[in-house]
């Protein structure tokens, strides 16, 4: 590695530049999605855990508010559906693409600001 | 035998009391330091000489460097750049703590929920108190997707507060169950080494193949964690 004669600059700028253009252009044409390279465990993984949680959270404010409000079981009931639709709404986030948050995301039009796209 | 999930012990080795809290140093505190350590030796002792011609240590400084701004210019936009040294700081900290628990005798920090929940959280506040310092009151309209009709609301508001507040909870719970399911994977099978006596050399076998899977797991997941994470400063830069 030592004895080779280093290159100069402008040979090493130009190099670099030339790789950076090839490396660049596939923020285009990349699914950017939700980053995971998925395989099929991973990604019934991730499903579950997405739906647990929420059913957890639902479950955890309705229980606080019960004790809160001294209501027992009726926001605990209450959240437990709540807690489950938003499960399976993160769920369905996930397998459609729309994206890992709430929020709805309009497929097409959004992402015109910058180059990621097909997010 | 020992059971599996002795491995997941804390154990106190200075204990420290701060105030009737107890904040002893434990061995997960002991190796938190060892990553933090590590890491730092890593990217400044590469860093060293920081010659124009990388050598091998300083490529795989470079390259991390690279792949995290990389990661955060395609999933979060141009203008999280700024965020760059904590997106850096996380991936890397996990990265670290991940590897260094599967080295034989070593503790994995990130088999705790409570680490990785509490990384989570910082994420989670962070990028909400972005959202709100960035758009203000109409952060919350984020709750409400537009085109709903109003009676609606009520419905559709908790469940997108509930699935808004699901975000740490499976961001820490993913971490921390792939980690803590291939440590107990991993010894499961070392356990049957000992039982099977000659026959096993065939676990053994197993276990060799799983240590490459958990490597990449903690590869990955660590990626997951840090992509994730640009995902909801895009969201919380660029509200829909």
């Amino acid at each position: 590695m030592d004895e080779r004669k280093p290159p100069s600059l402008e040979d090493l700028d130009a190099r670099l530049r030339a790789a950076r253009d090839r490396v660049d252009p596939r923020a285009a044409g990349r699914k950017a999605g939700d980053g995971e390279p998925m395989s099929g465990f991973g990604f019934a993984f991730r499903v579950g855990i997405e739906l647990v949680a929420a059913l957890a959270v639902g479950v955890g404010i309705g229980w606080l508010l019960d004790i809160w409000l001294g209501t027992k079981p009726w926001f605990l009931v209450v959240f437990f559906f709540l807690g489950a639709a938003a499960g399976i709404l993160n769920v369905w986030r996930a397998v459609s693409g729309i994206g890992l948050g709430p929020g709805y995301r309009p497929v097409a039009e959004k992402d015109d600001d910058e180059m990621s796209g097909g997010r | 035998m020992a059971s599996p999930l002795e491995q997941f012990e804390i154990h106190t080795l200075a204990p420290i009391d701060v105030g009737g809290i107890n904040a002893s140093f434990t061995n997960s505190s002991l190796f938190m330091a060892v990553a933090v350590v590590a890491v730092t030796a890593f990217l400044v002792l590469g860093m060293r000489k920081a010659a124009l011609v990388p050598g091998r240590w300083q490529s795989m400084a470079e390259i991390l460097y690279d792949f995290v701004t990389g990661m955060i210019r395609d999933n979060a936009g141009h203008d999280a750049k700024r965020f760059f040294p904590f997106v850096f700081t996380l991936f890397m900290f996990i990265l670290f703590a991940n590897l260094i628990g599967l080295i034989p005798g070593a503790f994995a920090v990130t088999s705790h929920i409570i680490v990785t929940f509490a990384l989570a959280a910082v994420v989670f506040l962070g990028v909400t108190l972005v959202a709100l310092f960035k758009h203000g009151f109409k952060f919350f309209t984020y709750f409400l997707p537009p085109d709903t009709p109003l009676y609606m609301a009520p419905l559709l508001v908790p469940i997108e507060i509930i699935s808004y507040l699901a975000r740490p909870v499976t961001l820490s719970l993913r971490l921390f169950a792939n980690m803590m399911a291939g440590h107990t994977m991993l010894h499961v099978f070392a356990g049957f080494v000992i039982l099977l006596g000659l026959f096993g050399v065939a676990p053994l076998a197993v276990i060799v193949a799983l240590y490459v899977l958990e490597l990449l797991v903690a590869l990955l997941q660590a990626y997951v964690f840090a992509i994730l994470t640009c995902l909801y400063l895009h969201d919380a830069l660029h509200l829909h």
